[in-house]
């Protein structure tokens, strides 16, 4: 590629990537940036390395983009999820890249992309229907009518399969069914295939989808995850345990999240395949329910 | 005396005209003859019958002042000394709440966490809560037995567009209800079209009216348009007998700057190094992270000395401010970023 650019004399632009924080691309605050290896090229790409301080922006950030989309109608999100689907698709070739450059074969790389712009289509589907299937008019000993209807949890952090996961199905398979429901994500992007989280913040950036709904940091988990798991902020934490995050990472974080009552869900995602990842089992309301809040209502019967 | 009284019309126009195409510079260079330079008034001379003489205020040099006030703000403050700062900060704080919808239940939960910002931490008192003068009492009841003040706000506040007789009631009133401190606002209508002996008027008799209440001195400098016409302002406020001067009602928006505060500070610190005696200084409005308080303290420490850092002669005119410093502090002493859901709102 670059002997075809240099014989038309012309330079070829680099992507700069950085992280994706309130809907804007931004450098790390620290200004430091980790090397990551490009499978297609056999040269070094620089992505951002998140610290502390982009964590607090992000996580002030995750707040605000969480209040304006749940205020949005469920019918809207939808529509917007739509949307997003609609950009992976334009974006696919881009996509594929970005998966090849962290080592899959082109084979496998369409085959995850595809998986993934359609769980995104699956996920379009379920805001307006949530509610249907979660709430409840539930029996009560006396004249009320008692209802129970689900609200987002807040501000969810998503701490993504890594190391073997597809890294993209993986980020569309844990973040959509955080925002489904009207939840902020912070996610903490793989640190096998930081570029494709980047890629995919853009399809997030051109889809309507309001700033700061989701809020992607590459970097280190080592340096992150504590940090996110203590921030008070943070009402919920996903935490998938992976090559970079360990048994005794994920014990730490799940200690910190009890710490301060957050809603903490770790799962284990090592040693999953792509099937699993790409299966039906894989998506749905079970996926949605861990970060949704049940809110109960006492009416009186009759007035 | 004609040619005076021709030179003085003369000059008056020039620099109407100039306010008219927005210079506003508070010593006229166009002046020819040394006469005429001794006559030459800052900002247009003087109006009416009182033939005041505003303080000659030495111009401003924007960029430079800009520069120096974004210099100071690049202190890096941490650990133990940020701690110890926005101790200090709360300390200084004047509580506010300055709104149409303010309730005796709104001030008495203000007035609470004023005598005690914190359950969790040991931490100072604020040094007063600042209140509209219908809740001046209601204030003074709830913090009996502190050593937290009350400010009032008076003379037809924020605009300061009422006769001076109705805003020297305002003051009395607010005094007998059991103020400590009055905060005013200058007639800015009357600053800008160069009326500066009514300014100073307004601003000596509101004084006289204040009795023991210490007076503090609004200037509203979002509305004053230029930094030489804030120097002018500042310089002013403090000859006609103001204890503080303070930027903003909070109702405008530029409120405090750091480039502003600086200036005013600047104001304080020729006067005093002419033998006059300390002013204080506020400032009020847009000061809502624990990060700008303690930049407006070094920018105090590096222009007034320690013997500023002291809430006598600083203030923090704020609302929001109290709750960031607390998150801050909550920060330092578990190590985990706060959540503001964990702080009482008002």
């Amino acid at each position: 590629m670059s002997e075809a650019n240099g014989n038309t004399g012309r330079v070829p632009v680099e992507k700069t990537y950085k992280l994706f924080v309130k809907g804007e691309f931004i450098r790390s605050e620290s200004g430091r940036s980790l090397p990551v290896p490009d499978a297609v090229t056999g040269g070094v790409t620089n992505v951002a390395r998140a610290s502390r301080k982009d964590v607090r922006d992000a996580v002030i950030a995750t707040k605000a983009g969480h209040h304006s989309w749940a205020g949005k109608t469920a019918y809207l999100r939808g529509q917007v999820l739509y949307r997003l689907a609609e950009v992976m698709e334009g974006r696919r070739g881009e996509l594929v890249e970005a998966r090849k450059g962290a080592g899959a074969s082109a084979a496998n790389a369409a085959r995850e992309v595809d998986a993934s712009i359609d769980r995104v289509i699956h996920y379009a589907g379920w805001p307006d229907k949530i509610s249907l299937l979660v709430s409840s008019l539930n029996p009560v000993a006396g004249p009320h009518y008692n209802v129970s209807h689900p609200e987002p949890t807040g501000v969810v952090a998503v701490v993504a399969p890594d190391g073997d996961a597809p890294a993209l199905l993986g980020l569309v398979s844990t973040v959509l069914p955080v925002i489904v429901s009207g939840n902020g994500a912070l996610v903490l992007a793989p640190e096998s295939d930081p570029r494709t989280a980047v890629v995919w913040s853009e399809c997030l950036a051109t889809s309507d989808l309001p700033g700061g709904v989701v809020n992607m940091l590459t970097g280190l988990r080592s340096e992150l995850v504590s940090q996110v798991a203590r921030h008070m902020e943070v009402q919920a934490l996903d935490v998938w345990k992976s090559t970079t995050v360990d048994d005794a990472l994920a014990k730490e974080a799940a200690v910190l999240g009890a710490d301060n009552v957050k809603r903490v869900k770790v799962r284990d995602g090592r040693g999953k395949t792509f099937d699993q990842w790409a299966s039906d089992d894989a998506q749905g309301l079970h996926c949605i329910e861990p970060f949704l809040e049940l809110k109960t209502v006492w009416h009186p019967v009759g007035l | 005396m004609a040619t005076r009284k021709q030179t003085s019309t003369r000059v008056t126009r020039q620099a109407r005209a100039e306010q008219r195409n927005g210079k506003h510079r508070p010593t006229s260079r166009t002046g020819t003859g040394a006469q005429e330079a001794a006559l030459v008034v800052p900002t247009g001379g003087t109006r009416g019958p009182r033939g005041y003489r505003p303080p000659k205020s030495p111009p401003i040099e924007a960029i430079a002042l800009e520069e120096r006030a974004a210099s100071i703000a690049k202190r890096s403050i941490k650990k133990a000394s940020k701690v110890e700062g926005l101790k200090l900060a709360i300390a200084m704080m004047d509580l506010t709440t300055l709104e149409g919808k303010d309730t005796p239940g709104k001030v008495v939960s203000m007035c609470r966490k004023a005598a005690r910002p914190s359950e969790r931490l040991d931490l100072p008192s604020c040094a007063a809560v600042c209140v509209y003068p219908n809740l001046v009492a209601v204030a003074k009841r709830a913090l009996e037995g502190t050593t937290v003040k009350v400010a009032s706000v008076a003379t037809a506040f924020p605009s300061g567009q009422s006769p001076l007789a109705v805003k020297l009631i305002d003051v009395r009133r607010a005094v007998d209800f059991g103020a400590d401190e009055i905060d005013m606002v200058i007639d800015r209508g009357a600053f800008l079209r160069g009326d500066y002996g009514k300014v100073f008027d307004e601003i000596a008799q509101t004084k006289e009216a204040c009795g023991a209440a210490h007076l503090k001195v609004i200037l509203e400098t979002g509305e004053l348009g230029t930094y030489d016409a804030i120097r002018l302002a500042s310089d002013l406020a403090i000859e006609a007998g103001g204890d503080f001067i303070k930027t903003s009602t909070g109702k405008v928006q530029p409120a405090a700057t750091l480039p502003v505060t600086l200036l005013m500070l600047e104001a304080i610190r020729d006067h005093v190094d002419a033998g006059g005696r300390n002013i204080g200084m506020k400032p009020a409005g847009g000061v809502r992270t624990a990060k700008q308080a303690l930049q407006y303290l070094c920018i105090v420490k590096e222009t007034l000395g320690d013997e500023w850092l002291d809430p006598d002669l600083f203030r923090f005119g704020a609302s929001a401010l109290l709750n960031d410093v607390l998150m801050q502090l909550e920060k330092e002493r578990t190590g985990s970023y706060a959540g503001e859901d964990y702080f009482s709102k008002d």
